[in-house]
């Protein structure tokens, strides 16, 4: 557990300027790995996703995947990156179990996309530009699971297992250049930087871009150094912060204890640090200082990688609208007020009411349905709105029904539940169910007349004119017909049974 | 001579032309060479070229093959020219149902569970395969005495190394326990041996030949390719082996020349053929000289021009060549770690980390030179020296290219001695690792720059009588070039010589003692 003292945020930022750096790795899904045609698949019973070539048998070659290059370059193309003409992979080499070659094949000092930039808007609307190094091709390593000792942790554990399932899985990892001038705005930030880092590689179909499943992981640089000062201040690098909260917090918390330890005035140490979602604190890693020497030298069992002017501008062209820009159109149509656009952002159902809209339904129906009762729905269900399995024709077909009147809000999320429940069609579950609003006023009069009688004090307070005494009948009679009444028809039936204008 | 003893002698092309004409079945001739190879291989003075006889299954491809043939019909016109006609492979190439060991005690019982696309296109062909041989350990040596299983000795004296690291191919085939073998060339690990032991041996240019399940030294320098007793018969496993592979990177996407046809309709009218002044000379034996010599006589008779060229940069070839290859084999043979297949050394004492039992591992499954070759190229790539190391040779590569391409401006292939001395005795070199590094100063040029080389017998020495090779370099991408000029100064020798350069191989006495895998075994064993 962490013992480290920490200064208060505020205190932190009246001393000390933040400098940030992100390295974010992001998974891509392509269908097979980086240099193996065995599946790229999560999940799997562990060591079945691999051949010879991802468990380093002798003799194995490696070949590129052309969709993990189209993937990277479209990645790049939307860090506004350059793309470099030709560039390499090497060999990173050091021994450790979940890399069955004992080297990994990444790209490091030919990335194939350098020299980019993502605008990132805050919460109060200002934009900061974080500049990007570059965005370079890896691969994944295996996964190890610690048996025996304490917490899953290496050190005392009695053994350890390896699942190659992930071994070689393709890898962008995406670097900033330092980031400076954020001030206290630095772990808003950072949750907005990985924010927006990830919904461009789910809005390109890259990644599943699933942070929970480590499709897209985050290490987080901080740096402080005293105001006015232009030289940085030494490093951390918390390692896997994987979670948007995660990133806010870990960059708050190591600023603050960045504070403290050069208040102190000893030196920070260089050297990787974990994260603690449980005490939301770090706590040492590696020294980074013996620095690693990983003995790079260019891969010699590929030949580089030409990405040609016209193949680039060809992946350009598919490219899709950059969130923000989408995010800004699609307000603008849908004349949704900032909060309320901000609101479907969060609850993640934007591009659910685009659907839905462009299935004929109004963008106030649209935002009245999700926000309403889907958004609700999903959350006790602990799912995300759109794996719900509600298509958009049916929040059409359930507005049509209420506006001619043929069943009442009430009944149309009681169908919703229906359709949910797979029982069918709304218009077979309202048949199914008898839901249809009574319009025949035979069995509305009886009812009412059976509710007036029961309540005569009632009835002569709306006959002397005491008008908000009907409220008792109208809920009588909806009683009596089980909600299925339009309760502005019973309102006008009562009125005129005891001839009272309305 | 027994009817066995005139059939293994034929070359591989007789044989097919035996096989095709019904005169003999695919069944007797693996079983004439499984009982040459039960006859001279085993035993403490036999030749020792196999590591694993693959006896079963190779019987099994050639009554395949035979039964084919037997039917007739259109299964049997489809046959590979080869079919049937046997091959061994060398233990660096990996086999399904045979293990791999690479000469190393640290892969001593793995079995590949895939097959090296080479042996893919053997078995395509339905070429029985012989069985697996003797290497130096990962191909690193000269002498195949760095093999963990015991060295090969060479038919032509038994006291002497079949040169390396590919002996046990080269000495298969000069002693007649196989017509043809598949060997690794990384700085002259085909040509070499074949040189010592009078036999034929082509390195391909880089990326003719898949790599893919070859067990790599150096990427960028290793490549399969043929060992035979002719330049015709190189031509005909060439042509099996070679061509495209999606598995290899590496490999050109261009289709194969016809080296066959280059091999049968040999000429050099008109050719100029260069002689590379820093390859011959000063440091090459006497012997091996004037060999040389009298190929340039007999091929400048042919028709052939010969012109001097110079390639200046030859000389730091091999200083660079030792920096290269084993920065790429530290990297390569780091993945033999004792986690996933081979050996695994637990050490004695607590605590039982896994950097320990890798450690322990490698400690106790590499030999010295594999550890004296890994210590180096870590050391050439560590932060600080890789500038001067790694970098500085990769800069004497783009030299040794340029010579090349200079050379090959003013002559259309170049001729050289393979190798500057004849096979020297066993133990000789082996504790002077620098003297050995020397014998491949001649073969390292071609796998710097990646242009392909072929070493054919060109007589015995004078002084010891021991053959010695003569080497054909051609520009990338010019193989066919090697067979056209190596066919007619094969045929020039042999005029000269009145047969085969191997009928004057002493005759082995017959051991037949020891099946070899028992000899195997007794190896693991101690």
């Amino acid at each position: 557990m962490s013992t480290d003292a920490t200064l208060s945020f505020e205190e932190a930022m009246e001393k000390y300027d933040p400098v940030l750096g992100f390295e974010v790795h992001v998974e891509l899904n392509t269908k097979t790995k980086m240099f193996s045609s065995a599946p790229n698949v999560f999940g799997d019973e562990p060591n079945t996703n691999v051949n010879e070539v991802d468990l380093g048998m002798p003799g194995v070659l490696p070949v590129v995947n052309r969709t993990a290059i189209e993937s990277s370059i479209k990645i790049g193309l939307a860090l506004n990156c350059k793309i470099a003409e030709t560039c390499r992979f090497a060999r990173k080499n050091y021994f450790y179990p979940d890399t069955p070659k004992n080297f990994q094949t990444s790209q490091y000092d030919e990335p194939i996309a350098y020299d980019g930039y993502l605008d990132i808007e805050l919460s109060d609307g200002t934009v900061f530009r974080v500049e990007i190094e570059r965005a370079h091709m890896e691969e994944d390593a295996g996964k190890l699971t610690h048996m025996g000792g304490s917490a899953g942790r290496i050190q005392g554990a009695d053994y350890s297992l390896v699942d190659y399932n992930r071994s070689g899985v393709p890898l962008v990892e995406i670097v900033t250049k330092p980031i400076q001038g954020a001030g206290s705005r630095a772990p808003e930030l950072a949750k907005a930087y990985v924010a927006a880092v990830r919904e461009i590689v789910k809005n390109l179909g890259v990644s599943d871009a699933k942070m929970e499943r480590g499709n897209v992981r985050c290490d987080a640089n901080v740096s402080l150094r005293p105001h006015g000062r232009e030289r940085f201040g030494i490093r951390s690098e918390t390692k896997n912060v994987n979670s948007l909260r995660a990133v806010e917090h870990a960059v708050r918390y190591e600023i603050q204890r960045h504070a403290a330890v050069l208040d102190s005035g000893e030196p920070v140490i260089q050297e990787t640090r974990h994260w603690h979602e449980d005490t939301r604190s770090t706590t040492s890693g590696r020294a980074k200082s013996d620095a690693d020497d990983y003995r790079y030298f260019p891969e010699p069992d590929l030949v580089p990688i030409v990405a040609s002017r016209e193949w680039v501008e060809e992946l350009r062209a598919t490219l899709p609208e950059p969130p923000a820009e989408r995010r800004k159109r699609l307000q603008a149509d849908w004349g949704y007020s900032d909060l309320e656009f901000r609101d479907v952002v969060n609850a993640g159902v934007m591009d659910e009411i685009e659907e839905t809209i462009a299935a004929g339904a109004t963008a106030t129906v649209a935002r009245k349905w999700w926000m309403g009762e889907i958004v609700g729905r999903a959350k006790n269900a602990d799912v995300d709105p759109g794996q719900l399995g509600v298509k958009p024709e049916t929040i059409v077909e359930l507005n049509k029904m209420v506006e001619a009147g043929k069943i009442n809000n009430k009944m149309a999320a009681e169908v919703l539940d229906g359709v949910l429940a797979g029982e069918g069609t709304p218009a077979e579950i309202v048949e199914k169910r008898g839901l249809a609003v009574v319009s025949d006023d035979g069995p509305l009069l009886e009812a009412i007349d059976a509710a007036l009688a029961a309540q005569p004090g009632v009835a002569d307070k709306i006959r002397g004119g005491k008008l908000q005494a009907i409220g008792a009948i109208v809920g009588a009679v909806m009683k009596a017909t089980r909600g299925q009444a339009d309760a502005g028809r019973v309102k006008e039936l009562i009125l005129e049974r005891l001839g009272v204008e309305g | 001579m027994t009817e066995n003893n005139v059939l293994i002698r034929l070359s591989a092309a007789a044989l097919a032309e035996k096989l095709a004409a019904g005169e003999v079945t695919s069944v007797e001739v693996t079983q004439a060479y499984l009982d040459r190879i039960a006859a001279v291989d085993g035993g403490p003075r036999g030749v020792h070229a196999f590591l694993h006889v693959n006896t079963e299954e190779a019987l099994a491809v050639a009554a395949e093959v035979d039964a084919i043939r037997a039917a007739g019909g259109a299964a049997a016109e489809e046959l590979h020219e080869l079919a049937g006609v046997p091959i061994a492979v060398k233990d660096l190439i990996v086999t399904i149902g045979q293990p791999t060991t690479a000469g190393s005690k640290i892969l001593e019982g793995w079995h590949s569970p895939y097959d090296a696309t080479v042996v893919k296109r053997l078995r395509d062909a339905k070429m029985p395969i012989l069985g697996k041989t003797n290497l130096d350990e990962f191909a690193m040596g000269s002498s195949t005495e760095h093999s963990a299983y015991g060295p090969t000795r060479n038919p032509w004296d038994l006291d002497r190394i079949p040169g390396g690291s590919g002996g046990g191919s080269a000495a298969a085939v000069a002693a007649f326990e196989a017509p043809l073998a598949l060997g690794t060339d990384t700085g002259g690990s085909i040509r070499q041996p074949g040189a010592v032991t009078g036999t034929v041996g082509v390195k391909p240019t880089y990326g003719s030949v898949s790599r893919y399940g070859a067990i790599a030294m150096a990427s960028s320098l290793d490549q399969i390719g043929p060992v035979s007793r002719t330049v015709l018969d190189s031509a005909l496993l060439h042509q099996v082996i070679g061509g495209h592979d999606p598995h290899d990177s590496t490999s050109l996407p261009d289709p194969l020349e016809d080296l066959v046809a280059a091999a049968r309709t040999g000429n050099v009218d008109g050719m100029k053929i260069g002689i590379i002044k820093e390859l011959h000379g000063e440091g090459y034996q006497a012997g091996v000289e004037n060999r040389f010599n009298e190929s340039l006589e007999l091929l400048k008779q042919a028709g052939a021009e010969i012109v001097e060229v110079s390639c200046p940069n030859f000389k730091y070839a091999l200083g660079a060549y030792y920096l290269i290859m084993p920065s790429e084999a530290s990297s390569n043979l780091a993945k033999f770690d004792g986690v996933r297949y081979g050996l695994r050394v637990l050490p004695k004492d607590a605590p039982l980390t896994i950097e320990r039992v890798m450690g322990a591992t490698r400690a106790a499954g590499f030999g010295d030179e594999v550890k004296r070759r890994i210590i180096l190229g870590t050391y050439a790539l560590s932060a600080g020296y890789y500038d001067a190391y790694y970098g500085s040779a990769q800069k004497v590569r783009t030299l040794i290219q340029r010579d090349f391409e200079a050379a090959f401006a003013q002559a259309d292939v170049l001729i050289s001695p393979t190798a500057p001395t004849t096979a020297f005795k066993l133990g000789e070199k082996l504790n002077d690792p620098l003297a050995m590094y020397l014998n491949d100063v001649a073969t390292i040029p071609a796998n710097m720059a990646g242009v392909p080389g072929l070493s054919l017998p060109g007589g015995l020495a004078d002084e010891d009588g021991l053959p010695v090779g003569i080497q054909l370099l051609a520009p990338a991408r010019q193989d066919a070039r090697l067979y056209r000029v190596g066919a007619v100064l094969e045929s020039l020798l042999e005029a000269k010589w009145g047969g085969p350069l191997l009928d004057r191989a002493p005759e082995l006495a017959a051991s037949a003692v020891e099946p070899v895998e028992t000899l195997v075994d007794a190896q693991e064993a101690k």
